[in-house]
């Protein structure tokens, strides 16, 4: 309360008019976050946020299809440019992910594939969609070669033009191309940061790459059981429980049947042979 | 017709983004001022967009063309606030609405601390007011309305609309002077215009 106040001093002489003024006087400018927290929910334009990743700040870019893009660029302006170039939508930075996709993010980051979270793949070609979201059945802590995903999608020659499309990946990291390895044993490149982050990621998500380089060097490519006469690819989890002394190294499909050993029904081995 | 309309009839997804700007700043000075928060009003004029941008993309164009665009918004934004006026919510204006009240910059800052404060205690007073008053009182005197345009957004006939403004008015105006004779926390310095208005 103040007497000086000119408002409070018109309304307390009693007057209809000093009332309806300080009626008036109640307009409130929109927040800022108000014009692009709209056009967003509208789906007129692309969300983003900003978030921590393993590799670092990342920009995460969603709508109400699903998320659409992750990118390291370096700074708001170059995301946005990227952005702009890459994926050609009106996009707004907002104050924070919708709760539910935050937290279907946060348990695909967390390696649970149960579901829930949606990504936005239009503006890609059929196959580039195939290839991606074939890629995202891959289980956190695995790899896959290249070629397992080209026969997986009924294109077992065309393993180049998978790598071209995991290449342009528009949501790394969420889409885990970073889990899609040469046959050879080298991890491939990575658009998210290059082979160095790829190799960050791989063994945060618990894959043993020391391992895996030296079963490639030993021409190893699948991992049977004496046990059971299943062979897997080696970072399938049924692979890794195999206990030592049942464990049988196979370098080529044709060993495997020789031996009368059946391929693993979760890793599905015999896709790999295509590379 | 407003030639913003031809423009949502002839492209909508394009045009409206110029429909948000045009009529954010009074649609959410409605929703914070009716529901008496601002955390809500900016979801509530959000969701008003969202669906009167669905709607719009429903209709055709020629439907676009004839809107009248003004209180149709504010109808719908009116609906989605009364949806989410919840009783259990308490109706208090935050700090961060009174920090982005409208800053005339030719004010001096000591004037515009008292603007400030009288406006929080108004916007108490208004958020409280019965809602058969709030909806009237602040189409006609936040927002500018005519009673022709009330009429068509709340429902209510011209003469019922005027008595209710005459009366929500009286009653703010009768609240703000009982507020002002409860004895105040700390009595100010007693300024010469002071002593001229009291005996």
């Amino acid at each position: 309360m103040n007497p000086t106040s000119a408002v409070g001093m018109t309304a307390r002489l009693g007057s209809a008019d000093g009332t309806e003024a300080a009626i008036a006087a109640l307009a409130l400018a929109a927040p800022s976050s108000l014009l692009p927290g709209t056009m967003v929910a509208a789906g007129l334009a692309d969300g983003y946020v900003e978030v921590d990743a393993p590799v670092g700040p990342i920009y995460l870019a969603f709508n109400p299809t699903g998320v659409s893009a992750v990118s390291r660029a370096g700074d708001q302006l170059a995301f946005e440019r990227w952005f702009a170039a890459e994926i050609g939508r009106p996009l707004h930075r907002v104050r924070s992910l919708p709760p539910r996709l935050g937290a279907a993010i946060a348990r695909r980051l967390a390696g649970d594939r149960s579901g829930g979270l949606r990504v936005d793949l239009r503006g890609r070609s059929d196959f580039e969609r195939a290839v991606l979201e074939k890629a995202l059945e891959i289980p956190r802590g695995e790899v896959r070669p290249y070629g397992w995903i080209a026969a997986e999608i009924g294109r077992p020659r065309a393993v180049r033009a998978v790598g071209t499309a995991l290449g342009h990946n528009p949501i790394p990291l969420l889409i885990p191309c970073h889990r899609v390895v040469r046959s050879d044993g080298t991890i491939g490149e990575y658009s998210l940061g290059g082979p160095a982050a790829k190799r960050v990621i791989l063994e945060a998500e618990g894959v043993d790459l020391r391992e895996l380089e030296a079963l490639a060097r030993d021409g190893t490519r699948f991992i049977g059981s004496d046990a059971t006469a299943v062979f897997c690819l080696p970072t399938c989890r049924h692979a890794r429980r195999i206990h030592a002394r049942h464990r049988v190294a196979f370098g080529t499909l044709s060993e495997t049947e020789r031996a009368g050993y059946r391929p693993c029904r979760v890793c599905r081995p015999a896709s790999a042979a295509a590379a | 017709m407003d030639p913003l309309n031809e423009r949502l009839a002839a492209n909508l997804e394009r045009t409206f983004e110029d429909l948000v700007r045009g009529h954010q700043d009074r649609l959410y000075s409605l929703a914070a001022r009716y529901l008496g928060n601002t955390a809500d009003a900016e979801d509530v004029t959000q969701e008003a967009f969202v669906r009167a941008y669905r709607a719009m993309a429903s209709y055709p164009p020629a439907r676009i063309h004839d809107l009248d665009l003004r209180p149709w918004l504010t109808t719908i934004l009116l609906n989605v606030a009364r949806n989410r006026a919840r009783p259990d919510r308490a109706r208090t204006t935050t700090m961060d609405a009174l920090a982005t009240l409208r800053a005339d910059p030719a004010e001096a800052p000591e004037a515009a601390t008292d603007r400030r404060e009288a406006a929080e205690r108004w916007a108490a007073l208004v958020a409280s007011l019965p809602a058969i008053y709030r909806a009237p009182v602040l189409l006609r005197h936040l927002d500018g309305c005519s009673y022709g345009e009330m009429a068509g957004i709340l429902g209510r006939a011209e003469g019922t609309l005027k008595a209710q403004v005459h009366r929500g008015v009286e009653l703010l105006r009768a609240a703000f002077e009982a507020d002002d004779r409860r004895p105040p926390p700390a009595m100010p310095v007693a300024s010469p215009l002071l002593e001229e208005v009291m005996p």
